[in-house]
């Protein structure tokens, strides 16, 4: 790595993964301090995500710095046909950091090797958004008390899901058996089961979304199956309501089950659901803030008591 | 090559690299890879010539040239059995082979249109994943490339 840019989440190895959860309980615990006085952040939303940016904006904001920046490209001079690069050049004159969401895949890599402030990947198309896995692991670090040796479900499109993929990765240093339930169309890509087998990870793939297979979990990640996705309406119609988590299919799940979620949710898990103590997808959010807090500490090198 | 040719398919070269055994259907990519319609030297490119190993082939004479490894490299990505004879005063000197660099920059496009390599004034990068069947992997976007799927910038 040239700088302490998080590009993607292979960025980050074991140590660094830990280190950044270990950050990120802290501000859990306290995340008002005042670390960025006197700097500025730059949150370069070349592609709109108001969720992501809130985040974001929070963390920095409880951290007592500065905010610069575009929520919508068509604002600014990128629509006149100004590069990526000149963008860049110009923003890391003004700010310390770079919090940047592109809708092209590449974009947040490419500005990382132009500069040396520090670039943050608020997502790349359908490429990359490292700190949505860095919430979400610690939020299961949180739930489960533990990383290593857990049973971990993940629900829905597995295809296109980039937090699938990233979560994948970002977990196969703590021995996890994960299984796969998707539809046929939507299956986890084969590189991705690669992956786990020459990590010697232990997986299972199938399509039915049953209790038994909640029953055997710790973590359960439900994604969204979209309509858009699918090449045939008809397999679309036939799945659509297959993969969505109902109350009663919880009775017999495990205490410590958790439910999460990488939102907006649409109707893959009923409402009523919402009442279980173990959905855990609204204050998986609010992991957010402290994991993106941890995430820009731990890039601009600053010590955090 | 014991027997004896009544004569030569393409004019012998008195100085400079002659490239052999391309597949006839790469010879014009070898060609372009290798920017030599920039080039003011003398060239003898010939194609479909009868060859005992792979039907046809092609050649490709480049007078007066030596092409730095890296460059010759490039042609692996294609044709990665190709022989390059370095030739002085009509006597090959030297034979070389090609292989694969672990990255290449700036030759080969990206095939995923959203891939900011497609859309800003700047080179590709890939990694060569796969030495042997030469499978390329985005350094920007993570796509994978694999041979015949390679298109050139």
């Amino acid at each position: 790595m040239k700088n302490k840019s998080l590009v993607s989440i292979t960025d980050y190895s074991k140590e660094d993964i830990i280190r950044i959860l270990d950050l990120a309980k802290k501000f859990d615990e306290n995340p008002n301090r005042r670390l960025l006085e006197g700097k500025v952040c730059a949150t370069l939303f070349f592609e709109p995500s108001t969720r992501t940016r809130l985040s974001f904006e929070t963390a920095v904001n409880r951290l007592g710095g500065r905010i610069i920046g575009f929520s919508d490209a068509s604002t600014t001079s990128s629509t006149k046909g100004e590069t990526l690069k000149d963008t860049i050049a110009m923003v890391c004159n003004y700010a310390d950091m770079i919090i940047m969401r592109h809708h092209l895949e590449g974009a947040a890599r490419y500005a990382s090797e132009l500069t040396s402030t520090p670039i943050i990947n608020a997502g790349d198309g359908a490429n990359q958004h490292p700190t949505q896995t860095m919430l979400d692991i610690y939020s299961i670090m949180k739930t489960q008390g533990k990383l290593d040796n857990l049973n971990i479900t993940i629900v829905g499109d597995l295809k296109y899901g980039r937090t699938v993929h990233s979560l994948i990765i970002g977990m196969s240093h703590f021995n996890p058996t994960f299984r796969f339930v998707a539809p046929d169309e939507l299956k986890l890509p084969e590189q991705y089961k690669l992956f786990c087998e020459k990590r010697n990870i232990k997986y299972e793939e199938t399509a039915d979304f049953s209790p038994e297979i909640i029953n055997k979990t710790d973590i359960l990640y439900m994604t969204r199956v979209q309509r858009e996705r699918f090449t045939d309406l008809m397999e679309y119609e036939k799945v659509k309501n297959v993969y969505i988590l109902r109350k009663d299919m919880l009775e017999n799940s495990r205490e410590n089950l958790r439910i999460l979620h990488p939102l907006p949710r649409v109707n893959e898990i009923q409402q009523d659901v919402d009442d279980s103590p173990k959905a855990y997808y609204f204050e998986q959010a609010k992991n957010g803030v402290f994991a993106r807090q941890a995430v820009i500490c731990d890039a601009l090198g600053i010590n955090v008591e | 090559m014991s027997e004896k040719r009544k004569e030569l398919q393409v004019a012998a070269l008195c100085n400079g690299t002659a490239i052999d055994h391309i597949p006839s259907d790469q010879v014009f990519k070898v060609v372009s890879l290798l920017n030599l319609e920039n080039l003011p030297h003398p060239i003898t490119i010939g194609n479909n010539l009868e060859s005992k190993k792979m039907g046809t082939k092609g050649i490709i004479k480049i007078a007066d040239m030596f092409f730095e490894e890296s460059v010759i490299n490039r042609i692996a990505l294609i044709a990665p059995n190709v022989v390059l004879n370095i030739i002085r005063d009509y006597r090959v000197v030297e034979k070389k082979r090609v292989s694969l660099p672990q990255t290449i920059v700036g030759i080969v496009k990206c095939n995923n249109p959203k891939c900011i390599t497609n859309n800003e004034p700047m080179k590709t990068r890939f990694r060569v994943i796969d030495n042997s069947h030469v499978i390329l992997n985005c350094h920007y976007c993570d796509l994978k490339i694999e041979k015949e799927e390679i298109i050139l910038k």
